[in-house]
């Protein structure tokens, strides 16, 4: 068991942030090249400010058109989003193996309230699928891949919850089978629906220049 | 539950499909995705989550509660996503729900625009389903008909180049009849003005042409209109997806300016064609923004009313709602001269509609909907019934909609619902209420 544990944290640990980073790089740079090539007459029109104005309008909760009308959707997400973010970054036991591998260590949240953050991003994906299988607008645009991308997203957080309540499963187990799912979910980002992660920037950004410099009107 | 159940008959993507074989398919629609879109279609398609948001957005899934075929992102997934998904290994009849639902269930309005985090543009996505089944020759009978009119005439309507002419020299001497100096100056060199319609004007709606030019006279402008091809300022090939005829359109249009030395060109109260010189059509070309200097009716009224260059008689009874055509609200933001110039014309209040200004709800007939003609047309007022709901809410008589397709999509929408509202053009109400010489 403790081989195991040394070799997710270890070298697979290694690998997934591998490919979590060079992956999104590598996305990037080649949708960069391919915009570049294609795209002119829309890179042409990109502005730093119309970007910003866009990405912030869209940030504030209830502030686009499309939040408002949706408000337990933008509840959702938006919780889910912070949560699914803040949770492991802060988690003390992540700042702790910084700290120890790297000698890193900055800011981290009291374990209770990561323990309430995981609730929510569970809560949220059972409120996603839910849409996804009660809502017929959502039911009928749904494929595979959305179903996998909720998949790898809950993993890691149903198996942190139930390991660090120590229920379900031997605790060293479901550490392991945390850390594996964590490190899934990394890996994915580039190649899966999550390199919105990565592009959702760009796309928004592009949207906000053209409203802002052509169009002269909000885009949220 | 899509476009498959809803099939209807129509001549031209009737006989595109029968010339079509799987193969021929396959290799045109990857012609176009390999050779013409590059990473917005790429991240749109791969970042879309599948949310559902979109799905209040859109005029057509309102009016058809239930239905997620009709929401932005089930047409997408029913055209562009079945394209990727099959990397164009789809059959003729595919085609035909494909095309049928592109050019007539979609008004790229791009209202789903402020419905979308991610920031997906549901309207390019549409155009390019139209490119390549205009690649693929499959386009409504009555939609290509003025296509071809374009490629042939380089006007929207089978205007022949003397009918032209003869049109304006005719709504010169009918207006010299209330203004007997009034002038329709062809081709006059280094004009302040170089003013254009589109050609369903001298077709069939030469009132507007006489309208303008009495707004012109009356303010003293220094004004001239085109005798030769170029006077056409509308673009149904940015609709079919003829993107070449789109470009060499637009180039004839501003060389017909630049030679006649103009300093800029406005525009009659058209929506389509705002968006075919403003946003498409001079990018086809390489510009970048218009080479002339291009203003909307709405904002050159705007400048007449708060220079003063037109003095008012009387006002027009109100109170009126507004409809935002998408193309000059979410084209332009020109919402709020819109409303500032309606405040100078009329006594009364604006009653909004509950969906105004850049977040209008769309007439149902841009787009090129309404020019695919009769077959569709059913379709279209069944998908306007929500815009109807908005109208009738607002319980006023008089509708002032600056754009000739947002009137007649209104039009029907008025008649078929019994919403007893009369449709203006603001050139209707500046004309009717303007002082005029003593006849």
């Amino acid at each position: 068991m403790n081989a195991a544990y040394e070799f997710v944290t270890g070298p697979l640990a290694w690998l997934a942030w591998g490919i979590f980073l060079l992956g999104s790089a590598y996305r990037l740079v080649s949708m960069y090249q391919l915009a570049k090539a294609k795209d002119t007459s829309a890179i042409a029109f990109m502005s730093w400010g119309y970007s910003l104005r866009s990405i912030i309008n869209w940030l504030i909760p209830f502030n686009a058109l499309g939040w408002r009308k949706n408000p337990l959707m933008t509840l959702g997400t938006f919780a889910f989003h912070i949560c699914l973010l803040g949770a492991p970054i802060f988690l003390v036991a992540h700042v702790m193996l910084w700290d120890q591998s790297f000698g890193v260590s900055y800011v981290t949240i009291p374990d209770q309230v990561a323990d309430i953050m995981t609730l929510v991003v569970i809560a949220a994906c059972l409120y996603f699928a839910g849409r996804r299988i009660v809502q017929p607008e959502v039911r009928y645009i749904t494929t595979c891949q959305d179903w996998v991308a909720l998949v790898i997203v809950l993993a890691p957080f149903l198996t942190g919850f139930l390991a660090y309540h120590q229920a379900l499963l031997d605790y060293q187990l479901m550490i392991i089978l945390h850390v594996v799912a964590g490190e899934i979910m990394l890996a994915a980002i580039p190649f899966t629906r999550l390199s919105h992660m990565v592009f959702v920037v760009f796309t928004r950004a592009y949207m906000g220049s053209e409203f802002g410099g052509v169009r002269h009107a909000r885009d949220w | 539950m899509g476009i498959q159940d809803r099939l209807i008959e129509d001549v031209g993507l009737r006989r595109g499909v029968s010339r079509l074989t799987p193969e021929s398919i396959e290799k045109t629609v990857n012609a176009v995705i390999n050779g013409e879109t590059g990473a917005r279609l790429k991240a749109y398609a791969e970042t879309c989550m599948r949310c559902g948001l979109c799905a209040e957005a859109c005029h057509f899934s309102q009016s058809h509660p239930g239905d997620p075929s009709y929401t932005p992102a089930g047409k997408v997934h029913q055209t562009m996503g079945v394209l990727l998904k099959t990397k164009g290994r789809v059959t003729p009849d595919e085609i035909y729900g494909i095309a049928q639902l592109a050019y007539t269930e979609c008004n790229l309005c791009r209202r789903c625009v402020h419905y979308c985090p991610i920031g997906i543009d549901t309207g390019y996505i549409m155009s390019t389903v139209r490119r390549i089944c205009h690649m693929l020759g499959v386009t409504p009978q009555y939609i290509q008909d003025t296509a071809h009119s374009h490629s042939a005439t380089f006007n929207q309507m089978w205007v022949k180049d003397d009918e032209w002419t003869d049109t304006l020299m005719w709504q010169e001497e009918e207006a010299r009849d209330e203004f007997p100096d009034l002038r329709i100056p062809l081709d006059k060199e280094g004009a302040d003005i170089y003013y254009s319609v589109i050609a369903p004007e001298p077709k069939f709606r030469t009132q507007l042409i006489y309208q303008a030019a009495a707004i012109m006279h009356m303010a003293g402008a220094d004004w001239t209109m085109p005798s030769e091809p170029g006077w056409d300022n509308s673009d149904m090939c940015m609709f079919t997806g003829d993107f070449e005829m789109m470009g060499r359109l637009k180039r004839k249009h501003f060389e017909s300016a630049q030679k006649l030395k103009v300093k800029r060109i406005v525009m009659g109260e058209c929506g389509h064609a705002f968006r075919s010189i403003y946003d498409m059509g001079n990018r086809a070309v390489g510009w970048k923004m218009p080479p002339v200097p291009v203003i909307h009716s709405i904002a050159y009224f705007w400048e007449l009313m708060t220079e003063g260059k037109i003095k008012l008689a009387k006002k027009y009874p109100g109170p009126v709602t507004i409809h935002d055509p998408c193309n000059v609200v979410r084209g332009q933001g020109l919402h709020n001269k819109l409303r500032e110039l309606v405040r100078f014309l009329i006594d009364g209040d604006i009653i909004e509609t509950a969906s105004h200004g850049e977040h209008n709800l769309c007439c149902t007939a841009g787009g090129g909907v309404i020019n695919c003609g009769p077959p569709f047309k059913n379709v279209r007022v069944a998908g306007s019934k929500s815009k109807a709901d908005e109208l009738r809410a607002t319980g006023v008589k008089t509708i002032i909609a600056p754009c000739h397709n947002c009137h007649g999509g209104l039009e029907d929408t008025v008649h078929s619902y019994k919403l007893g509202m009369e449709i203006k053009f603001l050139g209707d109400i500046i004309y009717e209420c303007m002082e005029k010489p003593e006849a």
